[in-house]
């Protein structure tokens, strides 16, 4: 019961979209089936970069740098995936760097203490110059990008079959990710260990918890997920690399987080939210609404998130040790 | 002595910077050493050279000062992009819509207009995260996005040039920024800014607010200091400098708008302020560094056949060496007191 008070407004929404998705697919069910497949399609980096956002937070480090190692891992991704010829490689190779720049960044601002916010900053820069430096047009992935998968009469079904059923891996993976991590972060003793490192350090190292190597974990199995968004992007996604082809979605991402209060089954219904407003804008292309005008089309997702961080979230509580870096003293 | 110990150790991240980046060109089967001389024949070798350095510098002054002020109240403005193109448009739509005023006038006006159209881009999120909490990294770069096609929009259907190109007629002459023989005068401005800026921080009361803010907003707003009104007007003074970058860009270089011009500088500007150590003077040899990077990249790719992006990882080696403690602690075998911090307002609402 307290479950549905404390998060009536989530589920008075959720009623809303369903219920307007319904209505409207009495009358035009290709168009609405697409837009809810671009939905889920579009929120799945949002999600792993927002899910890598609240391993990091949870444990009291920010990490601005998720859209870095989004960026790098779908370069090293694609780099792998297209001279080796296999995509579960390239896949591999993006969770890889992923984990490399979280453990970079864990050394950064645990073992050096630095700033976290500069820290998270030099990933983003450096990514940028690295992806932009070593990238060569015309390489391509010799196999494709990664294939539909089906489940045999499920994904007949209407709308559901199309919209749940008919996905790549790593979407199918992601949505795997969010109730396991949920469950990791409420329902294990690495959960509660990373949540009292993020609240009360000194606390939690009273009682035998080591700070510094929870957060170390924590930025490298995040920085995995981060590199699972980009290798997503590259793989999943576009089939190729692009400069600067993440395009904010790191920080949308963080966006999400705040808007899902450190939680992952709330920021996956935030990235829902996103994704809904991306998937709406291709198809206000596509119809050619407001076509003279594709601006106006274009700044929709990033004015829906301040819109939403201001409004909505306002003065969400972030865990209490964030920002600050530990030192045993 | 102190300026000597405060410049070591930005000294030492661009030495070691620039030496990664040759072992990178090298490693990549390039000649670092000729690559090096080209990026100096290219930026500093003439006066055309010096020139182009300077231009390039500009709007790094203007973009680094933005993000140095907004450090000293404890915020983070990664929007330096967005302002920087509100100004440019700006200034570029008075400079070629107003006629028939003297230079002595029209110039100043076009610079004004981009200031406050910056400033007001600014305060955006200076008054979301005064009055809604909203966190300032988040906000500005949203508005970055939305800058930038806000400024198509603007440019491509409302002072938009006939013809093909998408871009705003050339200004008038009475509005442009002269050149003294090859040498840009708008570098200049840009100078007068930063020592402004320092003034406006050290020698002010509204200075001392600000900072007692970004040092402990707590025991500011507990001296009777009000930090939303604190908060507010320095995202507009950094969205304000910011956007001068741009109105000079367009008033002093380009002569008009153009969409897509100076991509990047909101992150040039971060690495500019740290590199400067967020003083508001340390900002100039910072941005003239990155600047003559950057007017050597051309240069570098026709002789040496090395990607002007090289540029960008040098970048990045610099911030890390100069805005992480990696040098200062395991070179230098010292804490510094004067590192910089604004991750601990993260969650201040």
């Amino acid at each position: 019961m307290s479950f549905l008070t404390r998060y009536r407004w989530w589920i008075v929404t959720a009623a809303f979209f369903v219920a307007f998705t319904l209505f409207t697919a009495e009358f035009q069910q290709a168009q609405t089936t697409a837009v809810l497949a671009a939905t889920l399609r579009q929120s799945t980096p949002l999600v792993l970069g927002a899910l890598c956002g609240i391993m990091c937070e949870r444990s009291g480090v920010i990490n601005i740098g998720i859209e870095g190692q989004m960026l790098m891992s779908a370069f090293a991704g694609f780099i792998v995936a297209s001279s080796t010829g296999d995509l579960l490689y390239g896949v591999a190779a993006g969770i890889a760097c992923g984990m490399i720049m979280g453990a970079f960044l864990a050394f950064l601002s645990v073992t050096l203490q630095g700033d976290q916010i500069i820290a998270g900053t030099v990933l983003n820069i450096a990514a940028i110059g690295l992806t932009s430096f070593f990238f060569q047009q015309g390489r391509s992935l010799p196999t494709g990008k990664t294939s539909v998968m089906r489940f045999g009469a499920l994904s007949d079904l209407p709308i559901v079959g199309r919209v749940f059923f008919t996905n790549r891996p790593l979407t199918y993976l992601t949505l795997l990710l969010v109730p396991v991590i949920w469950y990791a972060l409420f329902r294990t003793t690495w959960g509660l260990r990373t949540r009292a490192v993020g609240e009360h350090p000194s606390a939690a190292e009273t009682v035998g918890v080591s700070v510094v190597r929870i957060r170390y974990l924590n930025l490298i199995l995040g920085g995995g997920l981060a590199g699972l968004g980009g290798a997503y992007l590259s793989l999943e996604a576009v089939g190729s690399f692009e400069r600067l082809m993440t395009n904010g979605k790191g920080f949308v991402a963080l966006a999400v987080m705040i808007f899902g209060r450190w939680n992952p089954v709330g920021a996956w219904g935030a990235a829902l939210l996103f994704g809904y407003a991306n998937a709406v804008q291709t198809q206000f292309q596509f119809r050619g609404w407001l076509a003279d005008d594709p601006q106006f089309i274009g700044m929709m997702p990033f004015i829906v998130t301040i819109v939403v961080v201001a409004g909505f979230v306002g003065r969400a509580r972030p865990p209490a040790a964030i920002g600050q870096p530990y030192s045993r003293e | 002595m102190n300026l000597l110990r405060s410049a070591l150790v930005p000294l030492l991240a661009v030495v070691l910077a620039i030496a990664t980046g040759a072992i990178i060109i090298e490693l990549s089967g390039l000649n670092a050493l000729e690559a090096y001389k080209a990026l100096y024949d290219g930026a500093l070798a003439d006066r055309k050279g010096i020139g182009r350095t300077l231009e390039k510098a500009t709007p790094l002054v203007m973009g680094g000062l933005a993000v140095a002020f907004a450090f000293k109240a404890g915020l983070f403005n990664i929007g330096g992009q967005g302002q920087l193109v509100i100004g440019a448009l700006f200034a570029g739509a008075v400079g070629y819509g107003v006629t028939g005023l003297p230079w002595i006038i029209h110039m100043p006006l076009a610079l004004l207009v981009g200031a406050i159209g910056g400033a007001l881009w600014g305060m955006i999120a200076g008054a979301l995260k005064a009055t809604r909490g909203a966190h300032e990294v988040i906000t500005t770069i949203m508005l970055n996005f939305v800058a930038l096609n806000i400024t198509d929009w603007l440019t491509s259907k409302v002072w938009r040039e006939p013809g093909i190109i998408v871009r705003t007629p050339a200004i008038e002459p009475s509005a442009e920024i002269p050149r003294w023989s090859e040498l840009p005068t708008g570098f200049a401005l840009s100078v007068a800014a930063a020592f402004a800026c320092w003034y406006l921080l050290e020698r002010t009361t509204f200075g001392f607010e600000i900072r007692s803010v970004g040092l402990n907003p707590e025991a500011a707003r507990y001296a009777g200091i009000s930090v939303s009104r604190i908060v507010i007007l320095t995202m507009g003074i950094s969205g304000m400098l910011a956007a001068l970058g741009g109105a000079i860009e367009t008033q002093g270089v380009v002569g008009r708008y153009e969409p897509g011009f100076n991509a990047g500088l909101g992150f040039n500007g971060i690495t500019i302020a740290l590199l400067g150590r967020t003083h508001p003077l340390g900002v100039i040899p910072a941005a003239l560094l990155i600047g003559a990077m950057e007017a050597g990249g051309s240069m570098m790719q026709f002789k040496a056949d090395v990607d002007p992006e090289i540029t960008e990882i040098i970048e990045a080696l610099m911030l890390l060496f100069v805005a992480t403690p990696i040098l200062v602690r395991w070179v230098l075998r010292r804490r510094d007191a004067s590192e910089i911090s604004v991750g601990a307002h993260w969650g201040d609402a």
